[in-house]
């Protein structure tokens, strides 16, 4: 090495840092140490008026097989699950024919799937309350058809279409980039070696769009499990969950270990899903 | 258009757009209806409007909604620029990659508790700039996603022909990468001020109650209860969001056309 | 005079290395090409050159001084750039005035030399254009202009005509060589196109692998090959590896080949011999000569070239003769050269 090596590793240097620096550091400072923090707190006692007291203990995690709890944690993967399915029933279609129209149209109709995210996701959700609600346009027209009034409003089924119409874009839009860039040739060549469009479906583009549609999944099967104001708007407070029962332990509850045990669930069922889709990118060979 | 062997799917298609509009169309026609209940149409009026206006709550949350989106997208797109910038030319850790999108993935409960857990173990008070802090955290993220998606498509070689024509690096940022990566700030810009005026979650963990911003306080009304007034705002809300993405949308294909 | 000396330079990048201690030395004034495949090193050298790289070994002299101590921004070397690389904010003067604005020139000067190499390349009337309303060859013209305006001691040019299409490039070719006599600055350029570094420089450089292969004017590059590599990669050549003999080449199955003397009597070795260079003849009741049969005749207007089999080897053997070849598929032929016009080059046993 030459002498001119320790004033271009210094001039590497200083450009990182000056570029790297600022952000990093306040994503130190307001993100990882507060996550410490939360991962800390998982295995101390809960403190009188919030906070921890500095003893250790395993009761936090012991207190999530408790029955009680763990009806609120099944529950809500139910709820979970039950909307990402239904995005990804609505989404596909939707994405696969998106992908298929003309450039322009294209355009139109991407804008057209992200614009309603773009507004207040309270007033999103306020919007079902007055659809669902016992006087509201869907029983009026039920009444008229003489099958109604029926009780949609607080129920699950109105807490689904609230999370379903607060995610349906998440999914829509890594579905689309996943069958937009598949090559249409491998579709053609299915169908010149005799594969009927379903068994083309089955065996080509699905397997190949595998990547986006765990990423759509992820997209809205993990902010459904956290979100606590619909099941609160949209559910009367009837069912309770995972997301009501942090912001309780945080908020009401003043149970703060507990409560960083929960995140720290939704974390983990973050991380694994993510594992998931890496491994199925790679198994796609590309990205999604 | 759509080939005829695709016809199954329509089905589907159409419904999503049914699905995502419909809920909207019923809030922004009950938001001119004159009734009181907003179920069932009175006729045309703006008075759910007029009553807005003297809503001095919602007054004081928009003032506060404005003040955060405007500091935090400002802290936001200094440093997210920085960052991406950073990322794309001085370092290939994949792992400083994954930290700077981290903000973006986690859900807003974890970030919104850390925060809360954070400010009440350095014993910071409540206030608006915590909530500014807190939509920084995921504003950033935001923008430095948009602007290097934008540094990836940007050719090296501009900056490298810039230092070739006798630029020092600071020249080189200032005349020529900020410059490129104008389209790519100004849409990562947007997008952390519409994020951060819409933000429910974490400000209401991070927040006065004293100085809620106007998420919080549409949350409080909303739990109260159904009245037009809602839909008025709503409306409003929706108008001024529409305009922003269609204006963000022309914007970058205004830019697009002249690369 | 040597203006650029570059000596024993070393790049490794992970586990592949760019260059191989290459050492070369770039005379003032001269068209200097560096020719090679894709991934032989040549744009890792230019890029030393340009100061975007620094090598991990060996010197670079400019006029005798450290080049490799000065960082990019102060060298008086410049880079046309393969994708032009020209600023698409700024219009056409902008983009040329950049690099004079960065000297902290006088305004007049940059005003009057912008205006003054704008008129070399014949693009006065587009001074206020943006680059995105130029066609391909006019960009280019902008970008020579760019780095010409800076009168560097150097410039670099990266794959200078690749982007352009037929009829545009043997016109930009007569416009850089016209360019370059004018201003008499040293030209680099780097191509995989031996054409394009044939009719263009006065030395080239093959590179192959991280190492320079031979350097030379273009027409000793192509008659005289001092490497197996060079012989194969310029132009079309027939090759035969066998031992040195006394009077010739002996390869297994062809018997004696006619070879200019050189190398060691008894090594191994590889003769290159052009198409052009290579006679037809009718078969005579001469047994001791080459025979072949033709199995192809093309016609290419100009020239046709005729490829033949030969008995005990198992390349066909590529001959051009001037216009119309007097020979048909199927014919036998009797297949002769003069050992002077073929190269004999010595191969590592």
């Amino acid at each position: 090495m030459t002498a001119r090596q320790p004033a271009r590793l210094l001039g590497k240097a200083a450009g990182r840092v000056a570029t790297m620096g600022p952000g990093f550091g306040f994503l130190t400072v307001f993100m990882l140490v507060p996550l410490a923090l939360v991962l800390s707190y998982t295995v101390f006692r809960r403190g009188r008026f919030g906070g921890v007291v500095y003893e250790p203990t395993g009761e936090n995690f012991t207190r999530l097989a408790d029955p009680l709890y763990l009806d609120v944690v099944i529950g809500s993967v139910k709820l979970a699950a039950i909307t990402t399915l239904l995005a990804l029933l609505l989404g596909y279609p939707t994405a696969y024919l998106i992908a298929k129209l003309p450039a322009r149209w294209k355009v139109i109709a991407l804008v057209a799937v992200v614009l309603p995210f773009w507004t207040n996701f309270l007033i999103r959700t306020y919007a079902w309350i007055v659809l669902l609600n016992s006087e509201g346009p869907v029983n009026s027209g039920l009444k008229a058809l003489g099958l109604g009034p029926v009780e949609l409003l607080y129920t699950d089924g109105a807490i689904v279409a609230g999370l379903l119409y607060a995610y349906l874009p998440l999914m829509i839009l890594p579905l689309y980039s996943a069958v937009e860039k598949l090559d249409p040739e491998l579709r053609e060549a299915s169908a010149n070696l005799g594969a009927r469009p379903a068994r083309t479906f089955w065996s080509v583009t699905l397997p190949l769009s595998l990547p986006g549609v765990l990423t759509g999944c992820v997209f809205v099967f993990v902010p459904s499990l956290g979100n606590f104001v619909i099941p609160e708007l949209l559910g009367g407070g009837r069912r309770i969950m995972v997301g009501n029962l942090i912001r309780d332990q945080f908020l009401k509850a003043r149970d703060w270990p507990f409560g960083s045990v929960l995140a720290l669930a939704v974390i983990a069922v973050l991380v694994l899903l993510l594992f998931a889709q890496a491994w199925a990118a790679r198994r796609a060979g590309r990205g999604a | 258009m759509v080939r005829s062997r695709h016809g199954w799917l329509r089905l589907p298609f159409w419904l999503t757009y049914l699905f995502l509009y419909a809920p909207i169309v019923v809030l922004v026609v009950m938001s001119f209806n004159r009734n009181k209940s907003p179920y069932t149409w009175g006729g045309f009026s703006l008075d759910w409007y007029g009553r807005l206006a003297e809503n001095d709550s919602i007054r004081t949350g928009l003032v506060n909604t404005l003040i955060v989106a405007f500091g935090s997208t400002v802290l936001s797109t200094v440093l997210g620029t920085l960052l991406a910038v950073g990322l794309a030319r001085h370092t290939r850790s994949r792992l400083l990659d994954a930290l700077s999108t981290l903000p973006a993935i986690l859900p807003d409960l974890v970030i919104a508790i850390g925060l809360l857990v954070f400010y009440s173990t350095i014993k910071l008070t409540l206030g608006l700039h915590s909530v500014l802090i807190a939509h920084t955290v995921f504003g950033m993220a935001f923008v430095t996603a948009v602007v290097r998606a934008r540094l990836s498509g940007m050719d090296t070689s501009l900056e490298e022909a810039s230092r070739d024509l006798g630029a020092a690096p600071l020249t080189t940022f200032v005349k020529i990468t900020l410059p490129t990566l104008a389209p790519g700030i100004v849409a990562g810009a947007l997008l952390a001020f519409t994020l951060s005026l819409d933000e429910f979650v974490i400000a209401f963990f991070t927040a006065a109650p004293s100085e809620p911003t106007l998420p919080i306080v549409i949350y409080s009304m909303v739990r109260f209860g159904v009245t037009p007034e809602i839909n008025a705002l709503a409306t409003l809300l929706l108008a001024v969001s529409f305009t922003v993405v269609i204006v963000a949308q022309r914007l970058t294909r205004l830019t697009e056309a002249l690369r | 005079m040597t203006l650029i000396s570059i000596d024993g330079v070393s790049r490794r990048f992970g586990e592949v290395t760019a260059l191989d201690s290459v050492s070369l030395d770039i005379r003032q004034g001269e068209f200097f090409a560096l020719l090679g495949p894709s991934g032989c090193g040549k744009t890792t050298l230019l890029r030393i050159l340009a100061g975007f790289e620094q090598p991990d070994t060996g010197s670079v002299r400019l006029d005798g001084a450290d080049l490799l101590a000065i960082p990019a921004h102060r060298r008086p070397v410049n880079l046309m750039f393969q994708s032009y690389a020209l600023f698409p904010h700024m219009s056409v003067e902008k983009n040329v005035a950049y690099g004079l604005e960065r000297e902290r020139l006088p305004r007049a000067e940059i005003r009057e030399r912008v205006a003054a190499v704008l008129e070399t390349v014949g693009l006065a009337a587009q001074a206020r254009r943006r680059p995105h309303e130029l066609s391909g060859g006019q960009r280019q013209r902008v970008a020579l202009a760019r780095a010409v305006v800076k009168r560097p001691r150097l410039l670099l040019l990266d794959e200078p005509l690749s982007a352009l299409d037929k009829k545009v490039r043997s016109e930009m070719q007569l416009e850089l060589k016209r360019l370059q006599h004018e201003v008499g600055i040293t030209f680099v350029v780097v191509t995989h196109d031996q054409e394009e570094a044939m009719s263009l420089a006065d030395r080239i450089a093959v590179m192959d692998g991280g190492r320079v292969e031979q350097v030379d004017a273009p027409a000793d590059l192509y008659e005289r090959p001092r490497t197996p590599f060079v012989a194969g990669f310029i132009g079309a050549n027939n090759l035969f590896t066998g031992t040195v003999q006394e009077k010739g080449l002996e390869v297994d199955g062809l018997g004696l080949l006619p070879a200019p003397e050189g190398p060691v009597e008894g090594g191994t070795a590889m003769l290159a011999v052009r198409p052009e260079r290579i006679r037809l003849d009718p078969v005579t009741e001469d047994q001791a000569v080459l025979r072949g049969r033709v199995v192809d005749v093309s016609f290419y207007g100009g020239v046709s070239h005729v490829a033949l089999s030969l008995a005990g080897h198992d390349r066909n053997l590529l001959v051009a003769t001037q216009g119309r070849a007097r020979v048909e598929t199927g014919a036998e032929v009797v297949i002769s050269w003069d050992a002077d016009d073929a190269a004999l080059i010595p191969m590592p046993s």
